[in-house]
């Protein structure tokens, strides 16, 4: 099929899914354009393939929203790196997808543009943040979609919607045009609709740019070497992320693949991770921090909505830009991150959490030095919640990600594969590898997707 | 009994790294364009870019560093400066903080009072400047230029070391020479490339524990920080002795009144919130490449003093004069190697050259013309006062010294016949001088001479002049 034939059926698809509100802006007539430009680049690993982009990373061809009040009318004047090496792999633009406010939430009911709907049930939301994402590869509008994750906005709603999701090693995909949350662990993450094609994605954003010093020396990804079965390969089960009260459906999902797993020819063992009761609150410290700082840019002054303010004077700009164009989640997060940095405060609560997060990235260190290849876990406590379930309290929200927080704090790679279901709705089954060995993971995960019945009730 | 009272003054000076490119993107640092137009997406902090250090600007700080004799650290750390203001585009100051770049220095340099000084330099870190704010551009409204945001710079912290404002002044001046002379900044105070805070405190002569300081800003010359610490010092003690205390605040220097006063709160209530910026990976530079920066230091002021003072017999003053600036040094070693003698060197391009370098920031007359002149003076083709007429006409018009001299009539006349005429003319107007003379009043032969030289309008040759009237008057 040619990049426009793609193109024309892509509009089609994203005009009938409509009411998932899971795309922000897009056109038929820029799909166009970008299929004469991938026309005109010719082969490429990505040749033809439509992709929905987060609208958390930059294009020069459209308004860039965050999903926020405060970029209204924000046009950036250049594209993401990652964005620029889909293209020049022959991809394409499909459209901006929605998200939670900034990337800041789990359900993708955070954003000023309406909440994503899931595609298999429209009470249930997507998961999040980057729910616009998933729920379009999802759907099946788009093979393949970026997202970003600071911490499980790809792995959790890949495991919502019953798609993969792949978190790079920190580092190995600029940042180059992401618009910054939480600097420390945002990467450009990837959905698609298998293990193989993510990787394709992956290996066409990957490697170092001279415009984040964050990865520097960083080789792209090579393309996985496929495998057969399992063999030779020691996959870590962490006692912690399968608790006594994990759900039972998520237990049995898991219990079916550790079995697969096994048939395959891996070797299970037990570990411990014994600092992860502690990952969600060090994240919930970390995270607003760098947040706080990070979105200190908008404020009024050079770019995005302005509001004077009834005083007139600077201060009273700021107060209305900011208290006005933040939605609710990105005020708390602002807030907390602003306390947790302040004088008398910085020791108990930031100085101690970067202590946490080395404690943390040692667990798994220990755990792979141990003889380890891969660790296997769900990715979320329950399959997709109903909207309205969590909005009212935060804490519940952010233990969506209980099972994914910790990976992001060591920076580590990590991805979500649809492992069964329960009562139609999708599991996650979650892999776990060293730094930068993205590679073997998608590797074993590819024979995973190939034996594991992903649409089969696991109870 | 009144209380002597000492002063404790501790500088804190940002110079402005003289690189081609900003700190952390590829735009120009130069001064005086058009506003808003030496910028991008980095130093405009537009959603999604991204800072990456500007290696030169980390080897100038690290130059700095050695210059100060600073031990420099093989791992320093980015930090985020955080606080809200227009000209501040990411509402953060990518900085250092708790791991800077050097520590531990000393700086040299002059009391007034109380003769060389080592002056300990407790930090020296690097980070990006702000924009500038005007306020005077349009009526009731604030314009912000970026051109300035993002400009390296490198923030140096003395100890509290210096005793008196005229320290303090010494200390900058010593401080500007060093770095200019390193090249690692042009220290123009009028461009913004160098700037001073100052803090003061003032103890009773003899305590040990420093009273409460307080910080001093918007000094724009050295002069005024002189003034301001002056003020400032007067302020304190007008306080304490009238039962007061000083609180810890920061306070603008005005110029106009030379007095001081308080910011208000608002300006001065910052918690800057400060940690490591996420961005930047830890700045990792090697003890080999440390050694190498400090081998490519140039001669710094110092050394360089001692040198001529050794190398070219001069004094103490003269080596200090001609070492001021290199430039000036580099003038005075190339006079000299073009044949002229090194003391009549200095003398000449302290007494002449450095008026037009203190104009025009160069020498016009170049070291090859300056030795053909001091040899004319020397070998006495013109007198010293000639001399000067014909400097000037070189630094004004150009041309070969002798020819110049020729063209003005200023070439002495030794010709024994001329002499004799003057000398006539001049015997036979002063009888009564004459007179005393013989009488033997031996003074009066310098009157004689200087008469017989206004006479010639100042071209005879002085040393013939006393031959003739020797012979005259015996």
């Amino acid at each position: 099929m040619t990049p426009s034939t793609v193109a024309v059926q892509t509009a089609e698809r994203l005009t009938a899914a409509a009411g998932l509100n899971a795309t922000l802006d897009w056109s038929p007539e820029l799909l166009a354009t970008e299929a004469t430009a991938a026309e005109a680049i010719g082969a490429g690993a990505l040749h033809g393939m439509a992709l929905a982009v987060k609208d958390n990373i930059v294009t020069a061809e459209q308004p860039t929203t965050c999903a926020s009040k405060i970029l209204e009318g924000y046009q950036s004047p250049f594209t993401a790196t990652a964005v620029n090496r889909l293209r020049a792999a022959g991809g394409m633009v499909a459209c901006k997808a929605n998200l939670d406010e900034f990337a800041m939430g789990s359900s993708t009911e955070h954003s000023a543009y309406g909440r994503v709907l899931h595609p298999m049930n429209p009470d249930l939301v997507p998961g999040g943040s980057s729910g616009g994402s998933a729920a379009l590869v999802a759907a099946g509008v788009v093979p393949a979609a970026l997202g970003s994750e600071t911490g499980g906005s790809v792995r959790q709603p890949a495991s919502f919607c019953g798609i993969v999701g792949v978190k790079p090693s920190y580092g190995l995909v600029s940042r180059w045009g992401l618009v910054a949350f939480g600097s420390s662990l945002d990467c450009i993450s990837v959905f698609g609709d298998t293990v193989a094609r993510s990787a394709r994605v992956l290996e066409a954003i990957s490697g170092h740019d001279p415009q984040d010093a964050t990865t520097f020396e960083r080789e792209p990804l090579a393309p996985f070497v496929p495998r057969t079965d399992l063999k030779g390969l020691r996959v870590g089960l962490p006692k912690e992320y399968f608790p006594d009260d994990l759900d039972p459906a998520i237990r049995a999902g898991c219990n079916r693949t550790i079995a697969l797993l096994r048939e395959l020819g891996a070797e299970l063992v037990e570990v411990s991770l014994p600092h992860t009761a502690y990952a969600v609150p060090t994240y919930y410290v970390l995270n607003p921090a760098e947040a706080a700082a990070n979105l200190a840019r908008f404020d009024g002054v050079r770019y995005g909505a302005r509001r004077v303010g009834l005083a007139g004077d600077l201060r009273a700009l700021y107060q209305a830009t900011r208290g006005q164009g933040f939605g609710p989640e990105v005020r708390r997060r602002i807030l907390v991150g602003t306390y947790v940095l302040s004088a008398g405060y910085y020791d108990a609560y930031y100085a101690r959490a970067q202590q946490v997060r080395r404690h943390l990235a040692l667990d798994f260190q220990n755990a792979f030095a141990a003889g380890v290849d891969l660790l296997f876990t769900p990715t979320t406590p329950s399959t997709a919640f109903a909207a309205g379930a969590n909005t009212g309290d935060p804490v519940a929200m952010y233990l969506a990600d209980v099972f994914v927080c910790a990976v992001s704090l060591a920076g580590l790679p990590a991805l979500s594969i649809p492992i069964g279901r329960d009562q139609g709705l999708p599991i996650g089954g979650q892999l776990i590898a060293p730094f930068m060995q993205d590679g073997a993971m998608l590797a074993a995960a590819d024979v995973m997707e190939r034996h594991l019945d992903a649409t089969g009730e696991v109870r | 009994m009144t209380t002597t009272w000492e002063t404790v003054v501790g500088l804190e000076v940002h110079v402005q790294l003289a690189t081609a490119s900003k700190m952390f993107c590829g735009c120009s640092t130069t001064f005086g364009e058009a506003p808003n137009t030496n910028v991008c997406p980095v130093c405009l902090g537009l959603p999604g870019a991204l800072p990456v250090p500007n290696e030169q600007a980390i080897r100038l700080a690290t130059r700095a560093a050695l210059a100060l004799e600073c031990t420099v650290h093989e791992t320093s750390v980015f930090a985020r400066k955080n606080y809200f203001y227009p000209d501040l585009p990411k509402g953060y100051q990518i900085s250092q903080f708790d791991q800077p770049l050097a520590t531990g220095g000393v700086l040299r340099c002059e009391s007034p009072d109380r003769g060389p000084l080592a002056v300990g330099i407790t930090r020296l870190h690097v980070e990006e400047d702000a924009g500038k704010s005007l306020h005077d551009r349009f009526p009731g409204l604030t314009a912000v230029d970026l051109n300035r945001a993002g400009v390296p710079l490198a923030e140096i912290v003395s100890e509290p070391d210096l005793r008196s404002p005229a320290e303090a002044r010494a200390y900058l001046t010593a401080i500007r020479q060093l770095l200019v002379f390193a090249g690692i900044s042009d220290c123009s105070m009028e461009k913004g490339s160098l700037r001073v805070d100052a803090n003061l405190s003032v103890r009773p002569m003899g305590q040990t524990t420093l009273g409460t300081r307080t910080e001093v800003k918007n000094m724009n010359s050295f002069a005024n920080v002189e003034r301001a610490l002056e003020a400032e010092r007067a302020r304190q003690i007008a306080l304490i002795e009238g039962g007061g205390r000083v609180q810890q605040v920061s306070l603008l220097f005005n110029a106009a009144t030379g007095e001081v006063r308080p910011m208000r709160s608002k300006e001065d209530s910052h918690d800057y919130r400060y940690f490591p910026d996420p961005d930047l990976p830890p700045l990792i530079v090697t003890q080999a490449w440390i050694e190498g920066e400090r081998s490519a230091l140039p001669e710094l002021p110092d050394a360089m003093r001692a040198r001529l003072a050794s190398q070219y017999g001069l004094s103490a003053y003269d080596a200090g004069v001609l070492s001021g600036e290199v430039a000036i040094a580099r003038y005075f070693e190339a006079v000299v190697a073009a044949g002229a003698e090194a003391k009549a060197s200095a003398n000449w391009i302290m007494g002449e050259a450095l008026t037009d370098w203190n104009v025009l920031e160069r020498f016009p007359v170049n070291p090859g013309i300056m030795a053909g002149l001091i040899a004319l003076v020397a070998n006495g083709t013109v007198s010293h006062q000639a001399g000067r007429k014909v400097y000037t006409e070189l630094s004004a018009r150009g041309g070969d010294p002798l020819a110049v001299a020729q063209h003005l009539g200023l070439v002495q006349v030794r010709d024994e016949s001329a002499l004799e005429t003057w000398v006539d003319e001049v015997l036979a107007a002063c009888p009564a001088e004459v007179g005393r003379f013989k009488g033997g009043e031996a003074k009066l032969m310098g009157f004689l001479t200087g008469q017989v030289m206004r006479r010639s309008g100042g071209k005879a040759d002085p040393k013939g002049i006393q031959v003739v009237l020797v012979r005259k008057l015996s």
